[in-house]
């Protein structure tokens, strides 16, 4: 690492790497090129180990709590499975990013959640980061079970998770989310094994634009279109998808 | 006087007959049907012509991309679509995937729709690239102003400037798989072709043969008030693009499956892609991106991301041996 932030740092050895685009301005581009280039030299080298801590510390924060934080598990169970019955979600196997992203949303109050603000501020910075990390690292939804007969409700929700309807300019839930809803990281989380009713609450608030910390207003743009009885067909579905959607 | 001592008399004269009188009316008739009738049709489908003449208001300005496109084009109802101003449109939609029938013919267009939407697994013989149908044709060929396949299918066989000959419907897609796949084509007897052939059709029924439905195609833009400029487009596309697409355009890939399809490189289509065309990739981005947000994007940048589209490398037009 010390011999990469010399070469980083010698005169001339910037527009040989990275050469600059000739309509930005000079200092900007490099400046922010170099900085990108330190980081991510840094990032590399110690990554991994950082990581695995993080890892470790979120474990601890989400089974015991820390800093006047509940223990995460507490209502978003012992496996980061959510509680089906109260509304929590999943958090196992989501994306670290959009963990991450959702707990400072909670903090800063750009995503409204009564319960979740008050613990979101109490994290530090660290804290969000090693919890976002720890459930992101747990394995995702898989199914389980044998498969039923699907409801008439559980087969319309199906065709608009995989196929949306473009009479009215709806996409699928799964163009964006995922072939099977697993998650596109970073900006698209994991929908597949979420409970229904949070599902459906995380909906209804997009259409209502109580929720709005989406990238370029693309989930609000969606829900909006989204009729009642469409939002509790996704939801039912998302909670047990199956990509065939039929008895066997 | 009466009519009749006059007409007899002026007969009589041999000075001037009266039946010219007849004639030239009659004539002024049938000139004046020939303009007026094709003239009502125009006038059905073609924008208001106070909209349509009217000079770009805000051309010219300084203003920030995207507040640069004048009120006055955006205001025009519909202009876009209308290549053909004597087109009389007419309104479809295709059956729904339920009422798809589970018979012999059934099974070939449901292979049709599994070629369509996932065209890497199921005719992965045929594609060069990583693309599926359904990236280019949204909802599973569905989507009006997406180039629907139900709009495509009762307009072929057509003669087409692209290779100056009649295309079938067949040979049609066939240019789908070279260019926009960089592939091969199936042959026309396949069994890929005659299930893509059997989904269309399926997708179709009930359409009028030959009428331009609405719809078809990519609404085209009316020309940009700025000439699209590929830095305006990088800005454009790093703000509503990158997102999905990432920033070096190659897509993103889950499990070896392409979520957001690569924009260029040698992962997407060729240079002979109607695709690579600025005008339809505007037409496109305009009326279809970002996923679900349609018709949000202003149409200079629309212009202007599809313009930098154009300034990235991309496979060569395989009839020009070289990249374009």
């Amino acid at each position: 690492m010390p011999l990469s932030f010399i070469v980083a740092w010698m005169p001339g050895s910037r527009n040989r790497v990275l050469p600059r685009p000739p309509h930005l301005p000079a200092r900007a581009t490099d400046f922010r090129s170099l900085l990108a280039g330190v980081v991510s030299i840094a990032w590399g080298a110690t990554g991994a180990s950082l990581a695995h801590a993080d890892r470790l510390a979120g474990a601890t924060l989400a089974q015991q709590g820390g800093g006047g934080a509940p223990a995460c598990m507490t209502c978003h169970g012992a496996t980061g499975e959510g509680q089906a019955a109260a509304g929590f979600p999943r958090l196992a196997g989501q994306g670290q990013a959009y963990l991450l992203k959702q707990l400072q949303a909670f903090a800063d109050g750009t995503r409204k959640n009564p319960q979740m603000a008050p613990i979101a501020r109490s994290l530090s910075a660290a804290q969000m980061r090693d919890a976002a990390d720890y459930y992101a690292s747990l394995p995702g939804w898989k199914q389980a079970g044998a498969p039923h007969t699907p409801s008439a409700q559980y087969t319309q929700g199906l065709k608009i998770v995989t196929e949306g309807d473009w009479s009215k300019e709806m996409p699928a839930c799964f163009a964006c989310h995922g072939i099977a809803g697993e998650g596109v990281p970073p900006h698209f989380p994991a929908l597949a094994g979420q409970p229904t009713a949070y599902t459906q609450t995380q909906l209804s608030a997009w259409r209502a634009a109580q929720r709005t910390n989406d990238p370029l207003g693309l989930m609000q743009a969606v829900a909006e279109k989204m009729s009642d009885a469409e939002i509790a067909a996704v939801s039912r579905y998302l909670e047990n998808p199956s990509r065939a959607g039929k008895e066997k | 006087m009466s009519f009749r001592t006059w007409y007899k008399s002026q007969k009589q004269t041999r000075k001037f007959h009266p039946g010219w009188i007849v004639i030239a009316v009659g004539g002024v008739l049938v000139v004046a049907g020939i303009i007026a009738i094709p003239a009502t049709l125009v006038a059905e489908t073609a924008p208001p012509p106070a909209a349509a003449a009217s000079p770009p208001a805000a051309s010219g300005h300084g203003k920030a991309p995207g507040a640069a496109m004048p009120k006055v084009i955006e205001q025009t109802p519909g202009p876009a679509r209308l290549r053909n101003a004597k087109t009389i449109q007419v309104d479809f939609s295709p059956p729904p995937d339920e009422a798809m029938p589970t018979d012999e013919f059934g099974k070939a267009v449901r292979l049709g729709k599994d070629i369509f939407t996932d065209t890497q697994t199921y005719a992965r013989q045929y594609v060069g690239n990583k693309l599926n149908c359904v990236n280019c044709h949204l909802g599973a060929g569905r989507k009006a102003d997406s180039a629907p396949l139900w709009a495509a299918y009762g307009m072929f066989p057509a003669y087409r400037d692209k290779n100056k000959h009649v295309n079938t419907y067949e040979e049609r897609l066939a240019g789908c798989f070279r260019f926009s796949m960089n592939g091969k084509a199936p042959a026309p007897d396949s069994k890929e072709m005659v299930a893509l052939v059997s989904y269309s059709y399926w997708l179709a029924k009930g359409a009028p043969l030959g009428v331009e439905l609405k719809g078809r195609g990519y609404p085209q833009l009316a020309e940009p008030s700025q000439k699209p400029d590929a830095v305006r487009g990088k800005q454009v596309f790093e703000a509503n693009c990158a997102l999905c697409h990432g920033v070096d355009g190659q897509g993103t890939e889950m499990s070896g499956r392409y979520v957001f399809p690569p924009l260029w490189g040698k992962n997407s289509f060729n240079g002979g892609a109607g695709m690579s065309k600025v005008k339809n990739a505007a037409a496109f981005v305009h009326a279809n991106m970002p996923l679900g947000k349609g018709n949000s994007l202003s149409e200079q940048e629309a212009w202007d991301v599809a313009q930098y589209l154009d300034s990235k490398p991309r496979p060569p037009d395989p009839r020009k041996g070289k990249s374009s």
